[in-house]
Protein backbone atom coordinates (compact mmCIF):
# COMPACT_ATOMS: atom_id res chain seq x y z
CA UNK A 1 0.00 0.00 0.00
CA UNK A 2 1.44 3.80 -0.46
CA UNK A 3 2.40 5.82 1.87
CA UNK A 4 -0.36 6.53 4.62
CA UNK A 5 -1.95 9.77 4.64
CA UNK A 6 -0.94 12.75 7.15
CA UNK A 7 -2.78 13.20 10.37
CA UNK A 8 -4.58 15.39 8.88
CA UNK A 9 -5.58 14.12 6.01
CA UNK A 10 -6.37 10.68 8.14
CA UNK A 11 -8.69 13.17 10.36
CA UNK A 12 -10.92 13.96 7.52
CA UNK A 13 -11.09 11.00 5.48
CA UNK A 14 -12.44 9.37 9.14
CA UNK A 15 -15.10 12.28 9.14
CA UNK A 16 -15.93 11.43 5.47
CA UNK A 17 -16.39 7.45 6.10
CA UNK A 18 -18.60 8.11 9.40
CA UNK A 19 -20.43 11.45 8.22
CA UNK A 20 -20.59 11.30 4.49
CA UNK A 21 -20.51 7.38 3.33
CA UNK A 22 -22.53 7.10 6.75
CA UNK A 23 -25.90 8.86 5.21
CA UNK A 24 -26.04 5.18 3.75
CA UNK A 25 -23.92 2.92 5.70
CA UNK A 26 -24.60 4.48 9.14
CA UNK A 27 -22.59 6.38 10.78
CA UNK A 28 -21.21 3.12 12.95
CA UNK A 29 -20.94 1.59 9.42
CA UNK A 30 -23.33 -1.33 10.54
CA UNK A 31 -25.46 -0.85 7.37
CA UNK A 32 -28.24 1.20 6.25
CA UNK A 33 -29.49 1.86 2.17
CA UNK A 34 -26.09 0.35 1.54
CA UNK A 35 -24.23 -2.76 3.15
CA UNK A 36 -22.41 -3.05 6.21
CA UNK A 37 -18.81 -1.87 6.43
CA UNK A 38 -17.82 -3.37 9.54
CA UNK A 39 -14.61 -5.87 10.15
CA UNK A 40 -16.65 -9.07 9.58
CA UNK A 41 -18.72 -7.99 6.85
CA UNK A 42 -15.49 -7.66 4.57
CA UNK A 43 -13.24 -10.22 5.52
CA UNK A 44 -14.06 -12.44 2.72
CA UNK A 45 -13.80 -9.48 -0.02
CA UNK A 46 -10.55 -9.18 -1.81
CA UNK A 47 -9.04 -5.45 -0.80
CA UNK A 48 -8.68 -4.21 -4.50
CA UNK A 49 -12.03 -4.42 -5.30
CA UNK A 50 -13.13 -2.85 -2.64
CA UNK A 51 -10.93 0.05 -3.72
CA UNK A 52 -12.09 -0.07 -6.94
CA UNK A 53 -15.80 0.26 -5.49
CA UNK A 54 -14.98 3.15 -3.70
CA UNK A 55 -12.90 5.28 -6.16
CA UNK A 56 -14.99 4.24 -9.07
CA UNK A 57 -18.11 3.82 -7.55
CA UNK A 58 -20.96 0.52 -8.75
CA UNK A 59 -22.91 1.17 -12.00
CA UNK A 60 -26.16 -0.41 -11.18
CA UNK A 61 -26.00 0.00 -7.26
CA UNK A 62 -26.76 3.45 -5.58
CA UNK A 63 -22.80 3.83 -4.83
CA UNK A 64 -20.67 6.52 -6.42
CA UNK A 65 -17.54 7.45 -7.54
CA UNK A 66 -15.65 8.56 -4.74
CA UNK A 67 -12.82 9.72 -6.84
CA UNK A 68 -13.05 13.38 -6.93
CA UNK A 69 -12.44 13.41 -3.41
CA UNK A 70 -9.64 11.12 -2.52
CA UNK A 71 -6.71 9.56 -4.31
CA UNK A 72 -6.46 6.20 -5.25
CA UNK A 73 -4.24 5.10 -2.24
CA UNK A 74 -6.23 7.48 -0.02
CA UNK A 75 -9.00 4.80 -1.00
CA UNK A 76 -7.11 2.22 0.08
CA UNK A 77 -5.78 3.60 3.79
CA UNK A 78 -9.84 3.71 3.89
CA UNK A 79 -10.10 0.07 3.01
CA UNK A 80 -7.27 -1.54 5.66
CA UNK A 81 -8.97 0.69 8.15
CA UNK A 82 -12.52 -0.67 7.54
CA UNK A 83 -10.92 -4.08 7.80
CA UNK A 84 -8.72 -3.71 10.70
CA UNK A 85 -11.82 -1.50 12.62
CA UNK A 86 -11.88 1.94 11.71
CA UNK A 87 -11.00 5.00 13.82
CA UNK A 88 -13.50 6.77 15.64
CA UNK B 1 -51.33 15.03 63.72
CA UNK B 2 -47.53 14.32 62.06
CA UNK B 3 -49.18 12.23 59.81
CA UNK B 4 -51.24 15.23 58.63
CA UNK B 5 -48.51 17.32 58.54
CA UNK B 6 -46.59 14.52 56.45
CA UNK B 7 -49.51 14.32 53.93
CA UNK B 8 -49.50 17.99 53.19
CA UNK B 9 -45.57 17.84 53.01
CA UNK B 10 -45.40 15.90 50.36
CA UNK B 11 -48.75 17.41 48.57
CA UNK B 12 -45.93 20.53 48.75
CA UNK B 13 -43.57 18.45 47.32
CA UNK B 14 -45.59 16.92 44.31
CA UNK B 15 -46.59 20.76 43.49
CA UNK B 16 -43.35 22.09 43.07
CA UNK B 17 -41.78 19.36 41.23
CA UNK B 18 -45.16 19.69 38.88
CA UNK B 19 -43.70 21.55 35.77
CA UNK B 20 -45.22 24.84 34.91
CA UNK B 21 -48.17 24.59 33.05
CA UNK B 22 -48.17 25.05 29.54
CA UNK B 23 -48.36 24.30 25.75
CA UNK B 24 -46.57 22.03 23.41
CA UNK B 25 -47.53 24.35 20.00
CA UNK B 26 -44.19 26.06 20.07
CA UNK B 27 -41.49 22.94 20.87
CA UNK B 28 -39.72 20.29 19.06
CA UNK B 29 -36.32 18.33 18.97
CA UNK B 30 -33.22 18.24 17.49
CA UNK B 31 -31.48 15.19 17.06
CA UNK B 32 -27.63 14.90 18.04
CA UNK B 33 -26.68 12.24 16.04
CA UNK B 34 -23.52 11.65 16.93
CA UNK B 35 -23.91 11.64 20.43
CA UNK B 36 -27.13 10.22 21.27
CA UNK B 37 -28.88 12.82 22.53
CA UNK B 38 -31.93 15.14 21.58
CA UNK B 39 -32.29 18.91 22.45
CA UNK B 40 -35.84 19.74 23.26
CA UNK B 41 -36.35 23.51 21.85
CA UNK B 42 -38.79 26.29 22.25
CA UNK B 43 -39.56 27.96 19.13
CA UNK B 44 -41.11 31.12 20.70
CA UNK B 45 -38.17 32.22 23.08
CA UNK B 46 -35.67 30.32 20.14
CA UNK B 47 -33.53 28.18 22.76
CA UNK B 48 -32.96 25.08 24.66
CA UNK B 49 -35.08 24.20 27.63
CA UNK B 50 -33.46 20.53 28.27
CA UNK B 51 -30.99 18.20 26.67
CA UNK B 52 -31.87 14.17 27.14
CA UNK B 53 -29.14 11.50 26.35
CA UNK B 54 -29.03 7.34 26.03
CA UNK B 55 -30.89 7.40 22.66
CA UNK B 56 -28.26 4.99 21.33
CA UNK B 57 -27.34 5.37 17.29
CA UNK B 58 -29.10 8.59 16.43
CA UNK B 59 -27.78 8.62 12.76
CA UNK B 60 -30.53 9.25 10.21
CA UNK B 61 -32.99 9.46 13.46
CA UNK B 62 -36.21 10.98 12.92
CA UNK B 63 -39.37 11.52 15.30
CA UNK B 64 -43.16 12.31 14.65
CA UNK B 65 -45.62 13.10 17.76
CA UNK B 66 -48.43 12.14 19.72
CA UNK B 67 -52.03 14.13 18.76
CA UNK B 68 -52.02 16.33 21.93
CA UNK B 69 -48.34 16.86 20.77
CA UNK B 70 -46.72 15.81 24.12
CA UNK B 71 -44.94 12.45 23.31
CA UNK B 72 -42.16 12.58 20.88
CA UNK B 73 -41.19 9.28 19.18
CA UNK B 74 -37.69 9.09 17.98
CA UNK B 75 -36.56 6.44 15.98
CA UNK B 76 -33.20 5.72 15.83
CA UNK B 77 -30.33 3.44 13.13
CA UNK B 78 -30.00 1.04 15.80
CA UNK B 79 -33.65 0.06 15.83
CA UNK B 80 -34.40 2.07 19.07
CA UNK B 81 -37.67 3.32 19.44
CA UNK B 82 -38.18 5.69 22.24
CA UNK B 83 -41.10 7.79 23.59
CA UNK B 84 -39.74 11.37 24.85
CA UNK B 85 -41.93 13.51 27.55
CA UNK B 86 -41.87 17.44 25.90
CA UNK B 87 -43.13 19.01 28.76
CA UNK B 88 -41.58 17.35 31.88
CA UNK B 89 -38.26 16.70 29.31
CA UNK B 90 -37.55 12.73 30.12
CA UNK B 91 -37.55 9.62 28.45
CA UNK B 92 -41.10 7.51 29.02
CA UNK B 93 -40.15 4.30 27.70
CA UNK B 94 -37.52 2.99 25.48
CA UNK B 95 -37.42 -0.52 23.19
CA UNK B 96 -34.71 -1.95 20.61
CA UNK B 97 -37.10 -3.02 18.16
CA UNK B 98 -34.90 -4.15 15.71
CA UNK B 99 -31.23 -4.45 14.09
CA UNK B 100 -31.08 -1.69 11.42
CA UNK B 101 -34.47 0.92 11.33
CA UNK B 102 -34.66 3.65 9.19
CA UNK B 103 -38.08 5.86 10.69
CA UNK B 104 -41.51 5.37 11.52
CA UNK B 105 -45.09 7.43 11.57
CA UNK B 106 -48.11 7.22 13.92
CA UNK B 107 -51.67 6.44 12.75
CA UNK B 108 -54.54 8.49 12.05
CA UNK B 109 -55.94 8.11 15.44
CA UNK B 110 -52.71 8.56 17.01
CA UNK B 111 -52.92 5.07 18.34
CA UNK B 112 -49.79 3.17 16.96
CA UNK B 113 -46.38 3.83 15.81
CA UNK B 114 -45.23 2.51 12.64
CA UNK B 115 -41.47 1.65 12.34
CA UNK B 116 -39.96 0.83 8.94
CA UNK B 117 -37.00 -1.33 9.00
CA UNK B 118 -34.15 -2.22 7.14
CA UNK B 119 -32.84 -5.59 9.10
CA UNK B 120 -34.82 -7.35 9.50
CA UNK B 121 -37.02 -6.15 6.53
CA UNK B 122 -40.49 -5.34 7.68
CA UNK B 123 -42.72 -2.83 9.46
CA UNK B 124 -43.74 -3.30 13.16
CA UNK B 125 -46.74 -2.02 14.83
CA UNK B 126 -46.17 -0.58 18.45
CA UNK B 127 -48.86 0.47 20.76
CA UNK B 128 -48.40 4.39 21.60
CA UNK B 129 -49.74 4.61 24.88
CA UNK B 130 -46.94 1.61 26.29
CA UNK B 131 -44.45 0.57 23.03
CA UNK B 132 -46.06 -3.07 23.08
CA UNK B 133 -45.29 -4.83 19.86
CA UNK B 134 -49.15 -5.02 18.40
CA UNK B 135 -47.86 -6.79 14.96
CA UNK B 136 -45.17 -7.36 12.48
CA UNK B 137 -45.65 -7.48 8.52
CA UNK B 138 -42.03 -8.30 7.13
CA UNK B 139 -41.47 -7.35 3.71
CA UNK B 140 -40.80 -10.55 1.98
CA UNK B 141 -41.04 -10.16 -1.71
CA UNK B 142 -40.31 -13.21 -2.75
CA UNK B 143 -39.65 -16.68 -1.11
CA UNK B 144 -36.82 -16.46 1.17
CA UNK B 145 -35.87 -12.62 0.28
CA UNK B 146 -36.51 -9.64 2.79
CA UNK B 147 -36.64 -6.04 1.60
CA UNK B 148 -35.18 -2.71 2.84
CA UNK B 149 -38.45 -0.85 3.97
CA UNK B 150 -38.58 3.12 2.41
CA UNK B 151 -40.82 5.77 2.49
CA UNK B 152 -43.24 4.62 5.27
CA UNK B 153 -46.30 7.46 5.30
CA UNK B 154 -49.25 7.21 7.28
CA UNK B 155 -52.50 7.47 5.72
CA UNK B 156 -56.12 7.68 6.37
CA UNK B 157 -58.08 4.82 7.99
CA UNK B 158 -54.78 3.76 10.24
CA UNK B 159 -53.54 2.51 6.91
CA UNK B 160 -49.68 3.31 6.36
CA UNK B 161 -48.01 3.02 2.91
CA UNK B 162 -44.40 2.56 2.13
CA UNK B 163 -41.65 0.82 -0.09
CA UNK B 164 -39.78 -1.86 -0.60
CA UNK B 165 -36.16 -0.79 -2.19
CA UNK B 166 -35.03 -4.43 -3.43
CA UNK B 167 -38.63 -5.86 -4.03
CA UNK B 168 -39.67 -2.65 -6.36
CA UNK B 169 -42.92 -2.61 -4.95
CA UNK B 170 -45.66 -0.06 -3.40
CA UNK B 171 -46.97 -1.79 -0.48
CA UNK B 172 -50.50 -0.62 1.70
CA UNK B 173 -50.69 -2.25 5.26
CA UNK B 174 -54.34 -1.32 7.00
CA UNK B 175 -54.26 -1.63 10.77
CA UNK B 176 -57.54 -1.51 11.31
CA UNK B 177 -57.59 -4.36 13.21
CA UNK B 178 -53.77 -3.44 14.61
CA UNK B 179 -53.38 -6.93 15.82
CA UNK B 180 -54.34 -8.50 12.15
CA UNK B 181 -52.78 -6.24 9.91
CA UNK B 182 -54.00 -6.47 5.99
CA UNK B 183 -51.70 -5.79 3.50
CA UNK B 184 -52.01 -4.69 -0.49
CA UNK B 185 -49.03 -5.02 -2.91
CA UNK B 186 -48.58 -2.80 -6.18
CA UNK B 187 -45.59 -3.51 -8.46
CA UNK B 188 -43.76 0.37 -8.51
CA UNK B 189 -40.58 0.09 -10.14
CA UNK B 190 -36.53 -0.08 -9.32
CA UNK B 191 -35.08 0.80 -6.06
CA UNK B 192 -37.90 2.76 -4.59
CA UNK B 193 -35.14 5.26 -1.89
CA UNK B 194 -38.36 7.20 -0.25
CA UNK B 195 -41.67 7.70 -0.39
CA UNK B 196 -44.28 10.34 0.74
CA UNK B 197 -47.85 11.07 0.91
CA UNK B 198 -49.77 14.03 -0.08
CA UNK B 199 -50.99 16.77 2.25
CA UNK B 200 -54.70 15.19 2.19
CA UNK B 201 -53.46 11.37 2.22
CA UNK B 202 -54.64 10.66 -1.04
CA UNK B 203 -51.23 10.12 -2.66
CA UNK B 204 -48.28 7.97 -2.34
CA UNK B 205 -45.51 8.90 -4.43
CA UNK B 206 -42.27 6.35 -3.88
CA UNK B 207 -39.19 8.24 -5.95
CA UNK B 208 -36.94 5.79 -7.93
CA UNK B 209 -33.25 5.38 -7.76
CA UNK B 210 -32.73 2.54 -11.09
CA UNK B 211 -35.10 4.12 -12.87
CA UNK B 212 -35.72 7.92 -13.78
CA UNK B 213 -39.40 8.25 -12.27
CA UNK B 214 -41.57 8.26 -9.69
CA UNK B 215 -44.47 5.60 -8.66
CA UNK B 216 -47.79 6.82 -7.70
CA UNK B 217 -51.06 5.20 -6.22
CA UNK B 218 -54.06 6.67 -5.55
CA UNK B 219 -54.81 5.79 -1.89
CA UNK B 220 -58.60 6.46 -2.60
CA UNK B 221 -58.77 3.73 -5.19
CA UNK B 222 -55.92 1.67 -4.85
CA UNK B 223 -57.33 -1.01 -7.09
CA UNK B 224 -56.58 1.10 -9.77
CA UNK B 225 -52.92 0.14 -8.75
CA UNK B 226 -49.29 1.99 -8.79
CA UNK B 227 -48.52 3.88 -12.15
CA UNK B 228 -45.38 5.81 -13.14
CA UNK B 229 -44.79 9.75 -13.46
CA UNK B 230 -42.17 11.71 -14.99
CA UNK B 231 -40.97 9.08 -16.58
CA UNK B 232 -37.69 9.61 -18.52
CA UNK B 233 -37.04 13.17 -16.49
CA UNK B 234 -33.46 12.52 -17.41
CA UNK B 235 -33.94 11.79 -21.16
CA UNK B 236 -30.93 9.04 -21.05
CA UNK B 237 -28.56 11.61 -19.93
CA UNK B 238 -25.95 10.52 -17.92
CA UNK B 239 -26.37 10.73 -14.39
CA UNK B 240 -24.10 12.75 -11.94
CA UNK B 241 -23.04 10.71 -9.52
CA UNK B 242 -25.71 11.15 -6.08
CA UNK B 243 -23.46 11.24 -2.79
CA UNK B 244 -26.70 11.37 -0.53
CA UNK B 245 -30.19 10.11 -1.37
CA UNK B 246 -32.89 12.85 -1.36
CA UNK B 247 -36.14 12.76 1.20
CA UNK B 248 -39.15 13.09 -0.09
CA UNK B 249 -40.76 13.43 3.36
CA UNK B 250 -40.86 17.35 3.63
CA UNK B 251 -43.20 17.15 0.51
CA UNK B 252 -43.88 20.62 -0.94
CA UNK B 253 -46.70 21.48 -2.78
CA UNK B 254 -47.65 25.29 -3.37
CA UNK B 255 -50.21 26.91 -5.72
CA UNK B 256 -51.02 23.21 -7.09
CA UNK B 257 -47.55 22.26 -8.22
CA UNK B 258 -45.63 20.18 -6.59
CA UNK B 259 -41.53 19.93 -6.05
CA UNK B 260 -39.56 17.37 -6.02
CA UNK B 261 -35.71 16.50 -6.09
CA UNK B 262 -34.50 15.31 -9.03
CA UNK B 263 -31.71 12.32 -8.92
CA UNK B 264 -28.59 12.70 -10.58
CA UNK B 265 -29.61 15.77 -11.81
CA UNK B 266 -28.92 19.61 -10.29
CA UNK B 267 -32.80 20.04 -10.65
CA UNK B 268 -36.41 20.53 -8.19
CA UNK B 269 -38.42 19.19 -10.68
CA UNK B 270 -41.75 20.78 -10.88
CA UNK B 271 -45.09 18.91 -11.17
CA UNK B 272 -48.69 20.28 -12.09
CA UNK B 273 -50.63 18.30 -8.93
CA UNK B 274 -53.93 17.82 -11.09
CA UNK B 275 -52.55 15.97 -13.95
CA UNK B 276 -49.28 14.92 -12.43
CA UNK B 277 -47.00 15.81 -15.48
CA UNK B 278 -43.76 17.80 -15.31
CA UNK B 279 -44.43 21.22 -15.95
CA UNK B 280 -41.13 23.16 -14.73
CA UNK B 281 -37.29 22.01 -13.53
CA UNK B 282 -35.56 24.43 -11.92
CA UNK B 283 -31.30 24.27 -11.49
CA UNK B 284 -30.04 24.29 -8.17
CA UNK B 285 -26.85 24.38 -6.98
CA UNK B 286 -26.27 20.42 -6.37
CA UNK B 287 -28.33 17.45 -5.43
CA UNK B 288 -31.50 18.26 -3.49
CA UNK B 289 -31.66 16.92 -0.37
CA UNK B 290 -34.79 18.18 1.35
CA UNK B 291 -37.06 20.07 -0.70
CA UNK B 292 -39.69 21.59 1.26
CA UNK B 293 -41.80 24.28 1.60
CA UNK B 294 -42.73 27.13 3.81
CA UNK B 295 -45.76 26.19 5.22
CA UNK B 296 -47.78 29.54 3.35
CA UNK B 297 -46.19 27.68 0.33
CA UNK B 298 -44.95 30.86 -0.96
CA UNK B 299 -41.28 29.50 -0.85
CA UNK B 300 -39.16 26.21 -1.35
CA UNK B 301 -36.13 25.46 0.26
CA UNK B 302 -33.41 23.15 -0.68
CA UNK B 303 -30.25 21.95 0.75
CA UNK B 304 -27.76 19.27 -1.11
CA UNK B 305 -25.62 16.30 -1.10
CA UNK B 306 -22.38 15.94 -0.13
CA UNK B 307 -20.33 18.16 -1.39
CA UNK B 308 -22.33 21.04 -2.01
CA UNK B 309 -24.25 20.94 1.87
CA UNK B 310 -23.21 24.16 3.22
CA UNK B 311 -25.50 25.88 -0.07
CA UNK B 312 -29.05 26.75 0.69
CA UNK B 313 -30.96 27.93 -2.56
CA UNK B 314 -34.75 29.03 -1.95
CA UNK B 315 -37.00 29.04 -4.63
CA UNK B 316 -40.04 31.83 -4.91
CA UNK B 317 -42.70 29.83 -5.80
CA UNK B 318 -44.52 33.03 -7.63
CA UNK B 319 -41.10 33.60 -9.62
CA UNK B 320 -40.33 29.88 -10.56
CA UNK B 321 -36.97 30.42 -9.49
CA UNK B 322 -34.22 30.93 -7.04
CA UNK B 323 -34.00 34.07 -5.47
CA UNK B 324 -31.89 33.38 -2.63
CA UNK B 325 -28.99 31.22 -2.40
CA UNK B 326 -26.43 31.11 0.22
CA UNK B 327 -24.05 29.15 2.34
CA UNK B 328 -25.44 29.52 6.12
CA UNK B 329 -22.56 27.21 7.37
CA UNK B 330 -21.25 23.79 7.07
CA UNK B 331 -22.85 19.73 6.33
CA UNK B 332 -26.38 21.76 6.49
CA UNK B 333 -28.83 18.38 7.07
CA UNK B 334 -32.23 19.37 7.86
CA UNK B 335 -34.39 21.98 8.00
CA UNK B 336 -37.58 22.96 9.61
CA UNK B 337 -40.06 25.98 9.76
CA UNK B 338 -41.87 27.31 12.46
CA UNK B 339 -45.29 26.58 12.83
CA UNK B 340 -46.31 29.56 10.68
CA UNK B 341 -42.96 29.57 8.86
CA UNK B 342 -41.78 32.97 9.83
CA UNK B 343 -38.55 31.11 10.83
CA UNK B 344 -36.67 28.13 9.51
CA UNK B 345 -34.21 26.09 11.43
CA UNK B 346 -30.84 24.41 9.84
CA UNK B 347 -29.13 22.21 11.00
CA UNK B 348 -25.15 22.44 11.05
CA UNK B 349 -23.50 19.42 11.58
CA UNK B 350 -19.78 20.65 10.86
CA UNK B 351 -20.45 23.74 12.69
CA UNK B 352 -22.46 22.06 15.48
CA UNK B 353 -24.77 24.97 15.51
CA UNK B 354 -28.41 25.57 14.73
CA UNK B 355 -29.02 28.29 13.03
CA UNK B 356 -32.48 30.17 12.83
CA UNK B 357 -33.35 32.29 9.98
CA UNK B 358 -35.67 34.68 9.45
CA UNK B 359 -37.60 33.82 6.12
CA UNK B 360 -38.80 37.04 4.76
CA UNK B 361 -35.24 39.05 4.95
CA UNK B 362 -33.12 35.44 5.34
CA UNK B 363 -31.15 37.51 8.48
CA UNK B 364 -29.64 35.13 11.34
CA UNK B 365 -32.07 35.75 13.91
CA UNK B 366 -30.50 33.40 16.30
CA UNK B 367 -28.25 30.04 16.90
CA UNK B 368 -27.99 27.14 19.51
CA UNK B 369 -25.38 24.91 20.52
CA UNK B 370 -25.84 21.03 18.97
CA UNK B 371 -23.51 17.74 19.00
CA UNK B 372 -23.66 17.33 15.08
CA UNK B 373 -27.15 17.97 14.95
CA UNK B 374 -29.17 16.61 12.11
CA UNK B 375 -33.07 16.44 12.06
CA UNK B 376 -34.91 18.98 13.27
CA UNK B 377 -38.50 18.32 14.52
CA UNK B 378 -41.07 20.55 15.77
CA UNK B 379 -44.64 19.90 17.38
CA UNK B 380 -46.93 21.45 14.60
CA UNK B 381 -46.19 17.89 12.62
CA UNK B 382 -48.64 16.47 15.21
CA UNK B 383 -51.30 17.21 13.04
CA UNK B 384 -49.82 16.95 9.84
CA UNK B 385 -50.51 13.91 7.58
CA UNK B 386 -47.60 12.01 6.18
CA UNK B 387 -45.62 13.65 8.68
Amino acid sequence: MAAEPDAARQKELVRLVRQDCGSCHGMTLQGGLGPALLPDSLHDKPAEGLVATIYYGRPGTPMPPWKQFMSEAEAGWIVEKLMSGFPQ
Amino acid sequence: MRLVLGFLFALLLTACASPQVRGTGDLGLVIERASGHVTLVDTTSRQPYARIGGLGDLSHASAVYSRDGRYAFVFGRDGGLTKIDMLEAKVVKRVIQSGNAIGGSISQDGKIVVVQNYTPGGIKAFDAATLELLSEVPAEYAPGKFSKVVGLADSSGNRFAYALFEGGEIRVTDFSDSKQPTTQRFPAGLQPYDGLVTPDGRYFLAGLFGEDGVAMLDLWQPEKGARKILENYGRGQEKLPVFKMPHLRGWSVAQGKAYLPAIGRHEVLVVDVATWKEVGRIPVRGQPVFVMARPDGRQVWVNFAFPDNGKMDVIDTLAGKVVHAFEPGKGILHMEFTPRGENVWLSARDDNKVLIYDTTTFTRVGEIAADNPSGIFFTTRAARIGF
